[in-house]
């Protein structure tokens, strides 16, 4: 799957991942700061836009503001864009990449907390917005007693606590890029998945707490009852997969 | 249904859970489908579990044959699913046009960028 490199980025570069779907208002705050941050800090890096299909200028946008940008054809959902995301990384031999929300609600000065995680030995750390007393984020009730029977549920298959299951702001080494650039779940609430089979497959995840903003734009996506149906889906999945054994052929160390 | 019937019964509809769990685990099945699948499962495991319910829920409808209740629920149910099949395998055929296109459209931005860079204008057509 892996074609032979055209421009083989430099190892310390980073990616920073960010599907976009009909996000022409807040990307353009987002890119900004994302890069004046970065440079800041010295950290080698380049912005990932995927366009998921959308209606209105964001692919323009993020090209204007220096990003490379991958346009799907037609809306594919967060999954498949990230997907998209890996894969590209995994093809230009990234050896480092950084999910990261196109609305604004992840703070870009916390990404480098993120690559201290993956450089002290994690394959994957995620984000946590309520590891700390910084972080004032609100969810609603069904949504929060779901997030806990899932985080309970995560808790027992593998092992391991995370206080935030659903984090859409984390890192990756190469490996879990691998990983995800083949397997990368493609269902609503694709994070919590992904957070399970890369348990599942052995590879060390790591959480730190960051302080996470409210949405700048768009409006949380949906609605009480379909939202407990993918919440008991999500629990059926995870169940079935994270019972699974890894399989040797699953990750190359 | 004898005894023996509805042992039969729940055992097969065990080993159904147990193949569509499989699948699953092998990422060889979307979870929409799964539970979709494994809720009928439920349902047939429960009516052979507990044969006074589907007797009972017959009769509320006015039908004094139970098999006949049953087999008239299945084709309902298989008829909405195949009606949902249709609406999907609509959905990706549409999807793999748009595809198709846009691997057409892409190849003739290849072609034309190599032309270019050979120095040569792009062949008209191909």
């Amino acid at each position: 799957m892996t074609t032979p490199l055209p421009h083989p980025v430099p190892p310390s570069k980073v990616a920073v991942i960010i599907p976009a779907f009909n996000e022409e208002g807040a990307l353009p705050g987002v890119l900004a700061e994302l890069r004046s941050v970065l440079e800041a800090r010295g950290i080698d890096h380049d912005a990932i836009v995927i366009d998921d299909g959308s209606e209105d200028a964001t692919a323009a946008i993020a090209a204007d503001a220096g990003a490379t940008v991958l346009r799907l054809p037609y809306n594919l959902g967060i999954g498949g864009a990230l997907r998209t995301g890996f894969r590209y990384a995994v093809s230009r031999g990234y050896r480092r990449a950084v999910q990261f929300d196109a609305d604004g609600q992840h703070d870009p000065e916390e990404i480098e907390g993120l690559l201290e995680a993956l450089d002290a030995g994690a394959d994957m750390v995620v984000g946590s917005r309520f590891g700390d007393e910084r972080s004032t984020y609100e969810v609603g009730s069904v949504r929060r007693s779901a997030m806990r029977v899932l985080r309970v549920t995560v808790r027992l298959l593998s092992g391991r606590v995370f206080t935030d299951t659903s984090s859409g702001f984390r890192g990756f080494n190469e490996r879990t890029l691998e990983l995800f650039a083949r397997v990368y779940p493609v269902d609503y609430m694709e994070s919590v998945e992904a957070l399970v089979i890369a348990c599942a497959s052995g590879l060390r995840v790591t959480e730190i707490p960051v302080a996470m903003r409210t949405r700048q734009h768009g409006l949380p996506t949906t609605r009480r009852w379909r939202l407990a149906y993918h919440y008991l889906r999500l629990l059926f999945v995870v169940l079935a997969t994270a019972t699974r054994r890894p399989r040797p052929t699953e990750v190359r160390p | 249904m004898t005894t023996q019937a509805h042992v039969f019964v729940v055992v097969v509809t065990l080993l159904a859970v147990a193949f569509v769990i499989r699948l699953v685990r092998r990422r060889q099945l979307r979870a929409k489908y799964a539970m979709l699948w494994v809720a009928v499962c439920a349902v047939i495991a429960f009516m052979a579990a507990v044969p006074s319910v589907p007797n009972r829920l017959a009769r509320g409808v006015g039908i004094f044959y139970q098999p006949a209740a049953f087999l008239f629920a299945a084709v309902v149910f298989l008829f909405l699913v195949v009606v949902h099949f249709s609406y999907e395998l609509s959905r990706l055929e549409e999807r793999s046009q748009v595809l198709a296109q846009e691997v057409a459209l892409l190849r003739r931005a290849l072609e034309e960028r190599r032309a270019e860079d050979d120095g040569v204008s792009a062949p008209p057509g191909t």
